[in-house]
């Protein structure tokens, strides 16, 4: 059901292939758009900071939009201030950003600045808008292990999702060719942080070694011989009914059973 | 370990070898010498050695040299030295994840680091929210710990961390703040930071010293090196948890307190999910069948009751009671649950290493010296079936007491 009244903004930025490293929709933008456009359909818009002739772009107005508005920036500028003045005075209602950029240094920090200096509220990995009744909005996050709270927040807010979102519809090719890509002049900020730090290829890290910090022989040869769990606690001879009392003791102090 | 006494051949050897670096601290205490006054002195306790009974046994030939002193039992718990930091010329303070109230490995890995950036002269400050279960502060390498237990920063609180740890900036002026990079509430809880302190910080960062420091960037395919800032987001495994000192866990208090501002996010609680619904490699709590189960439609009622997601062994799916993507272990799913609560399965290499990191592991089993009775921290030797009806028999009394004690 698209709350159609609900003026969303998606921020889209230029991914990366993982193994081909070629340019193309990121994947957690592109779950952005998908899940901005179940609430507002096609009134969604997109934004996007910085070169408006990337190809790739393309690729999410062939989610089923018609435009998008390219604020300009030069490759190594702070896109923040300009976007939180475009967003400021277009009148969003609800901002959504994947949580990670896959190109460059992909802090994770954008939403969090945005929100801040919007100041806005920031839900962080939003799965799912619930309802949105007199200007509050009922909103699902994910949590680690495919769990779900329940969050209640005062529009306007910033929103980043994750994997978690719903999946992205594909992209077609014939109406990403026909969108438009709409650039805008507006000011650009230096980002100063490349001037000191640099960019290199991932070192793989090396697997973490089990460190035996004996002292003596005799501390090595049990370390190496020891058996890595001490062994717990086996209840023989019971009735069912005890082993299943102390199975629930040990689920309950573990949490798990709700 | 048993108290009788009893000869030590090899310390015998060691002290009748004067050639072993070991020979001088097994001499015999002197049993007798010339005090100062020129007479001589005797001590009857050292004299002698313990016989095989128990019995002082004193050898008057001489010939006895070694194994006259009772070997000192190795304490097993050794006391690790404790490091006092009276005057901290700086703070390093960490705001572990305390998943389920305990620090985590990640948390650790981080006290790790701060302890190597905080050295001889700073100190490692831990802030902790909320109720905790940790015992074990002061071995992970805290030197003082701020614990934050008022109702505001109760559950899931971001806003109102974000204030207090502000409140904190302000007081201690850390050299850097040490947050871990996570899922589990560090990588939102620093990022908030960060925003809210106008730091920029480094982020998913894995090695740390010099000043320098190198984090994950991009999508994983690129590495960004640059000078350590006041804030790092640190990955898992970024330095080695602390191992040989104990630190005092000294308490400290937040000097002015002021949360003001509405929290803007209103937490309306956990969402019930359908397990069934939780991908296996992810799921906190899972229920696996083996060969051991004899009822199936028993297993899925306790699965359901439980609240667990379905895990299987290979046999299971084989013999077509499962289906292929249930499978636990080597050629199936590595899974991560916290609770792994294992029913007629006894244990194969191949099952064991898919579920290496789980932390409690639950196993009901007919055969007591089976590899799972040996992995898990609990073990019920039994009857699946009757063990998975009393199960839920008691799950069921406990669901209705609750209500009862709700209404
Ligand atoms: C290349 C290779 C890869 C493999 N990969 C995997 C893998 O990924 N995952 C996997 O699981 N296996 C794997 N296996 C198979 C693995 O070696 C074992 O055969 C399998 O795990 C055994 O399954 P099980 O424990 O259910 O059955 P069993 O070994 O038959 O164990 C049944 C257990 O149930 C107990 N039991 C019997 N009746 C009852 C009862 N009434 N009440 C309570 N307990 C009872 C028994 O005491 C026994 O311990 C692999 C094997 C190979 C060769």
């Amino acid at each position: 059901m698209p709350h159609n009244l609900l003026n969303v903004i998606t921020l889209v930025s230029v991914g990366a292939h993982p193994v081909t490293g070629r340019a193309r929709r990121a994947e957690q933008d592109a779950r952005a758009v998908e899940l901005g456009l179940r609430l507002a359909g096609k009134e969604l818009q997109l934004l996007h900071a910085g070169d408006p002739q990337v190809e790739a772009l393309r690729a999410y107005l062939g989610m089923g939009l018609a435009e998008m508005t390219v604020l300009q920036q030069p490759p190594r500028a702070d896109v923040v201030p300009a976007l939180g003045d475009y967003l400021r005075d277009a009148g969003a209602q609800l901002v959504l950003t994947g949580s990670q950029a896959e190109v460059g240094e992909g802090s994770g920090m954008l939403p969090y600045l945005l929100a801040e200096q919007l100041d806005w509220p920031l839900v962080v990995g939003l799965a799912e808008v619930e309802s949105v009744t007199e200007g509050v909005a009922q909103v699902l996050q994910a949590l680690p292990r495919g769990q779900r709270r329940r969050l209640q927040v005062r529009l306007p807010f910033v929103a980043s999702v994750d994997n978690a979102a719903p999946e992205a519809r594909q992209s077609a090719f014939g109406p990403a060719r026909r969108g438009q890509l709409r650039p805008q002049d507006v000011a650009v900020v230096e980002d100063m942080l490349l001037e000191e730090a640099r960019l290199q290829p991932a070192r793989p890290r090396p697997k973490r070694l089990k460190v035996i910090k004996a002292k003596t022989g005799a501390e090595r040869m049990k370390a190496a011989t020891a058996k890595a769990s001490a062994g717990g606690q086996v209840l023989t001879d019971m009735t069912p009914e005890q082993g299943a009392e102390a199975i629930v003791t040990l689920l309950r102090d573990e949490k798990v059973l709700r | 370990m048993t108290d009788s006494l009893r000869r030590d051949p090899r310390s015998e050897w060691i002290a009748r070898n004067r050639l072993h670096p070991l020979h001088a601290s097994m001499q015999p205490l002197e049993a007798s010498w010339v005090g100062p006054s020129g007479l001589i002195r005797k001590n009857p306790h050292v004299l002698g050695f313990a016989g095989p009974n128990g019995l002082k046994r004193i050898d008057r030939s001489g010939a006895q040299q070694g194994g006259s002193r009772q070997r000192a039992r190795v304490d097993a718990a050794v006391q690790l030295p404790l490091h006092i930091i009276e005057q901290p010329a700086f703070h390093i303070v960490v705001v572990p994840d305390m998943v389920g109230g305990r620090l985590s490995s990640h948390d650790k890995d981080l006290f790790g680091l701060a302890n190597t950036l905080a050295g001889s002269e700073g100190a490692v400050v831990a802030v902790v929210f909320g109720e905790h279960k940790e015992s074990a502060f002061d071995t992970a390498g805290i030197d003082r710990l701020l614990h934050i237990s008022s109702e505001a920063v109760a559950g899931y609180s971001p806003e109102q961390r974000v204030m207090m740890l502000r409140a904190v900036d302000a007081q201690l002026a850390p050299r850097h703040w040490l947050i871990p990079d996570s899922r589990t509430g560090g990588g939102e809880l620093g990022r908030r930071l960060a925003a809210k302190l106008g730091e920029r910080p480094a982020t998913r960062v894995w090695q740390m010293a010099d000043g320098q420091c190198i984090g994950r960037a991009g999508a994983g395919q690129q590495d960004l090196a640059r000078t350590a800032p006041r804030l790092v987001l640190a990955a898992a495994e970024c330095a080695d948890p602390v191992g040989d000192t104990r630190h005092e866990v000294r308490a400290i208090e937040l000097e002015d307190v002021l949360v003001h501002g509405a929290a803007r996010l209103d937490n309306r609680g956990a969402v019930a999910v359908d397990p069934a619904l939780t991908p296996m490699a992810e799921a906190e709590f899972i229920l696996s069948g083996g060969n051991g189960v004899r009822d199936w439609d028993l297993f899925h009622q306790a699965a359901r009751e439980l609240g667990a997601t379905e895990g299987a062994s290979r046999v299971a799916v084989d013999d077509g009671f499962m289906p292929r993507d249930r499978q636990v272990g080597a050629t199936g799913t590595w899974v991560t649950a916290r609770v792994y609560l294992a029913v007629g399965i006894s244990g194969a290499v191949q099952h064991l290493q898919g579920i290496a990191t789980c932390d409690k592991v639950v196993a009901i089993n007919q055969d007591a010296g089976c590899d799972m009775v040996k992995r898990a921290d609990l073990a019920v030797i039994g009857d699946s079936t009757a063990i998975l009806q009393a199960l839920i028999d008691r799950v069921d009394a406990l669901r209705q007491g609750g209500i009862r004690d709700a209404a």
